[in-house]
């Protein structure tokens, strides 16, 4: 391990090859799992300067190519070529070593470390063979940030940052490491529109800087915004490679999910009924105890959909759970079709037709350890058929669940399967299938189509438009606001723990709405409000 | 801002023990010396528990690691004494050449059980506290077995370390004389905890070594990713921990003693993990808690052993017996339900690694 890093961000290296050697070639790459073929003889090139899109649904083994590339995964075949030379990575170090950065989808940062801690980390500024410099740290950190036109405190602790910061920093972090190839696994997940666009502006400076960007996404309008290049990933082959210029979205959908898929659902028209949920001045406090809802009143009709936009981490998540019952009530009342459920236990507001899908499904939804079965009847299985007095009636949830099973296109080997082999779209299709298979008053959805691929984002926007259909009140929270502006009837932006505004679904601006969500729609932000911790994402 | 306002509480607190505890020592002569004696096992036990933990391995085995290198620094003194005879202690600590011998023996024994610990934890995945607990378990059925085959032929020890003399006009010191006198009227051994507190605590939060097994223990994939081995550093520290456990199972039965029972350690190395999670996975917060807990088993002791006169001796021996042997674990039930919420573990306490395992 070096003990001095070299000088922040100079040239990348003193006699580069010529620019028509691809900076980074891969070749045949081949990574079997048990039971799948991750990546099947995949070839890709990356041109020095060039943003370049792997796009492909999830699992269909972009990220394993990207851990071949960084070393997390071996290859079962192929080779990776740098400069036109073969090379042999068996480890992140060594990727480092090369020049290749990776910002993964999840952020590989400490969250009780400080900025400086985690940037440094594994290439220690030394103030001798012992102790760390990180005076020196702070300033390199300070430069490089100031170089690339963004502002961070390198004291600060990772936790007390917004994600936008946080993804900041992993880029910093490469930046210092002097990559030259920097390799982004879904960058934009957990972004506003707005921050997005100052990823992007960065991104764009980086490749005008001679460096080259692998852009890993499922997003293709952002695909089509950014990258130079895109190649479409399906079931571990490459299935096509286009210049955005050459494509539209419903090409690559059709290349990205193997047939024709209708991006936006026709949401219809609706015809709202009787007011089903009525919440009125509710206060709500977080896991520490700050207020994270604050006095917010809404109404949702019977036949409706009211969309919840915002930021995460703005108080939708104990918003949500409030309603439900998971958490408790500071103040202010909530009404279920005239009857008062505030402070009602979850089980009471279940059995009165009340159906939530948690934001995060891998530990709120499911428990993944247990069979789809078991999972398919978590919030019936006391009831008749799943129980015959205290005795479980397995023949009765078997069936259940092969009904569930082909009903909602939930792709497994078995019935028993524990969840946790099901893919991310297959899991949340169990927890929609559980949730949605029966009459309904009120349908709660918090993030429902988090990380899932386009095909199963059609699907279950399919489901709860359905719902809405039948007669169900739906209060959907989203921070994708795609998702909000394409099936909401009525819009509410939620900004620190407060409904600021409400807009018509149907004639909303993405801008406006976005601009509403980043700021409040207020000149100052609020000194009250304490960052939320985040509570990780799923895949 | 957090951590000021909690040291600020404690300063009241600290002057309140510190008067409490002087009007105990004044009426306990035996007291500051129990407390040392009882002590030093414990802050070895916690300072071991907090590098394994800080890179996420929980070690339980600690106990087991204590003993062992009791037991096996107390027999090498036998062996080596045989053939190479008592020699000439050196003025300072009385290090003889079976002694040194005999503690590099025991400080050996506790790496490589500690490595058997690693192995199992690190690269089998093995469930950690099963695998602490097994090695419990061996330690002391084995050396109670042993010992009992070893003792029959009344072997002689290879003796034990001389404590510091600290001249007679520092240990009349006013209010601060007999704080030196029980801290350093120590042999080599104790004295190593206190300097290796002050040191680990500053490699910690200051040395690459720290940054890295802080990572580790937090967030593993993040310090792969940037190209920190998490499999050699989580070894590397579960070996030194044992290394320190091993310094504190040395200490009984060569320093505080110069013999060995079965069972000597009684549970300090579990106490030890208690007082690694109050003193918050800091080396100088588990020196206090262990000092702490420490002092409440050397309170309950001292008064058995020579009960206090006067007013507070008549007091005393009033109350029952039981209450007193019943204040160290009071002490640490209290102190736990109190503080055990507000202490939060490394994240990845206790998880196994592995490289490819999905995220």
């Amino acid at each position: 391990m070096t003990t001095s890093p070299p000088a922040a961000a100079s040239p990348p290296t003193a006699d580069p090859p010529p620019s028509s050697v691809p900076a980074l070639e891969m070749r045949g790459i081949t990574k079997r799992y048990p039971g799948v073929i991750a990546n099947d003889h995949i070839d890709l090139d990356l041109r020095r300067g060039e943003i370049h899109a792997l796009l492909g649904e999830n699992g269909a083994g972009k990220t394993t190519l990207m851990n071949v590339l960084y070393g997390l995964a071996t290859p079962d075949e192929g080779e990776i070529l740098l400069d036109g030379k073969v090379v042999d990575i068996g480890g992140p170090s060594d990727a480092i070593a090369r020049g290749i950065s990776m910002v993964h989808q999840h952020f590989m940062l400490v969250p009780v470390l400080s900025v400086a801690e985690n940037i440094v980390l594994g290439l220690e500024t030394m103030a001798n063979r012992v102790f760390l410099d990180l005076g020196e740290a702070r300033r390199r950190i300070r430069d490089l940030a100031a170089r690339f036109g963004f502002d961070i405190d390198p004291d600060a602790k990772v936790a007390s940052l917004s994600v936008g910061q946080q993804q900041r920093v992993e880029i910093l972090k490469a930046l210092y490491r002097e990559a030259r190839i920097l390799v982004l696994d879904e960058p934009t997940a957990v972004l506003t529109p707005q921050e997005t666009e100052e990823i992007f502006v960065l991104l764009r400076r980086l490749a005008e800087n001679g460096r080259s960007i692998v852009f890993i996404s499922h997003k293709l309008y952002e695909v089509l915004e950014i990258a130079d290049r895109i190649t479409v990933i399906r079931r571990g082959r490459v299935v096509g490679e286009r210049a955005p210029k050459e494509t539209s979205e419903d090409e690559l959908a059709e290349l990205m999910v193997g047939r024709e898929v209708q991006l936006t659902v026709d949401r219809g028209v609706s015809d709202p009924g009787a007011v089903t949920l009525e919440v009125d001045a509710l206060r709500v406090t977080d896991d520490r105890g700050h207020p994270a809802v604050r006095e917010v009143s809404l109404q949702v009709r019977a036949g409706e959909i009211l969309g919840i936009a915002g930021v995460a981490g703005n108080g939708q998540d104990e918003l949500v759970e409030a309603i439900v019952g998971l958490r408790s009530v500071a103040g202010g009342r909530v009404t279920l079709k005239g009857k008062d459920i505030t402070g009602a236990s979850p089980r009471h507001i279940h059995d009165s037709q009340v159906a939530y899908v948690p934001a995060d499904r891998h530990r709120f939804g499911l428990i993944l350890s247990f069979p789809i079965t078991d999972n398919l009847v978590l919030n019936r299985y006391c009831d008749a058929p799943f129980a015959r007095g205290i005795i479980r009636n397995d023949e009765a949830v078997l069936a259940e669940a092969k009904d569930n099973i082909a009903e909602y296109d939930i792709r497994t080997p078995s019935a028993t399967a524990p969840v946790a082999t099901l893919s991310g779209g297959n899991q949340q299709k169990l927890v929609v299938a559980r949730e949605f298979d029966r009459d309904l008053a009120l349908l709660v959805l918090d993030q429902p189509t988090r990380g899932l691929d386009v095909g199963s984002i059609e699907f279950i926007h399919r489901q709860v438009i359905a719902k809405r259909n039948a007669g169900t009140a739906v209060l959907l929270v989203s921070a994708e606001l795609d998702e909000v502006l394409e099936m909401s009837d009525r819009i509410s932006v939620m900004y620190r723990g407060e409904l600021v505004a409400t807009v018509d679904g149907r004639t909303a601006d993405k801008n406006e709405v976005g601009l509403l969500m980043a700021t409040g729609g207020k000149a100052k932000p609020d000194a009250e409000w304490t960052q939320p911790i985040d509570r990780g994402a799923t895949t | 801002m957090d951590q000021l306002i909690n040291g600020l509480y404690g300063i009241p607190v600290a002057g309140l023990i510190f008067q409490a505890v002087g009007y105990i020592v004044d009426q306990l002569p035996f007291l500051s010396h129990a407390a040392v004696a009882i002590s030093i096992p414990i802050i070895f036990a916690a300072l071991c528990g907090v590098v394994c933990e800080r890179s996420g391995v929980v070690n339980i085995g600690l106990e087991g690691i204590m003993l062992t290198a009791a037991f096996v620094g107390w027999v090498v003194g036998v062996v080596a004494t045989q053939f190479l005879g008592h020699g000439d202690p050196t003025p300072l600590f009385g290090f003889t050449l079976p002694l040194i011998i005999a503690l590099v023996s025991a400080v050996a024994a506790g790496m490589l059980l500690s490595l058997l610990h690693a192995w199992l934890a690190i690269s089998v995945r093995a469930d950690q506290i099963i695998s602490g607990t097994i090695i419990n378990i061996i330690a002391l059925g084995l050396t109670g077995y042993l010992i009992s085959l070893i003792s029959q032929s009344s072997p002689k020890g290879a003796g034990s370390f001389t404590p510091l003399a600290i001249p007679q006009n520092v240990a009349n010191l006013p209010v601060v004389g007999w704080l030196i006198n029980a801290v350093f009227n120590q042999g080599p051994i104790a004295i190593s905890a206190i300097v290796l507190t002050v040191v680990l605590q500053i490699l910690l939060f200051r040395s690459r070594w720290g940054l890295r097994t802080r990572s580790v223990g937090e967030h593993p994939k993040a310090a792969e990713t940037v190209g920190i081995d998490v499999v050699k550093l989580r070894y590397r520290n579960v070996v030194a921990g044992g290394a320190l456990a091993a310094l504190g199972g040395a200490y009984l039965s060569m320093e505080l003693t110069n013999s060995f029972q079965p069972g000597m350690t009684q549970g300090r190395g579990f106490i030890g993990l208690a007082a690694m999670i109050v003193g918050r996975w800091t080396p100088l917060g588990a020196f206090g808690a262990a000092v702490l807990f420490g002092s409440a088993q050397a309170i309950s002791s001292s008064i058995t052993f020579a009960p206090p006169t006067g007013s507070l001796g008549d007091f005393m021996n009033q109350v029952p017996p039981q209450l007193f042997d019943a204040l160290p674990y009071l002490v640490t039930i209290i102190i736990l339900a109190g503080l055990i919420g507000r202490s939060t573990p490394p994240a990845a306490d206790g998880q196994p690694y592995s490289r490819e395992a999905a995220t």
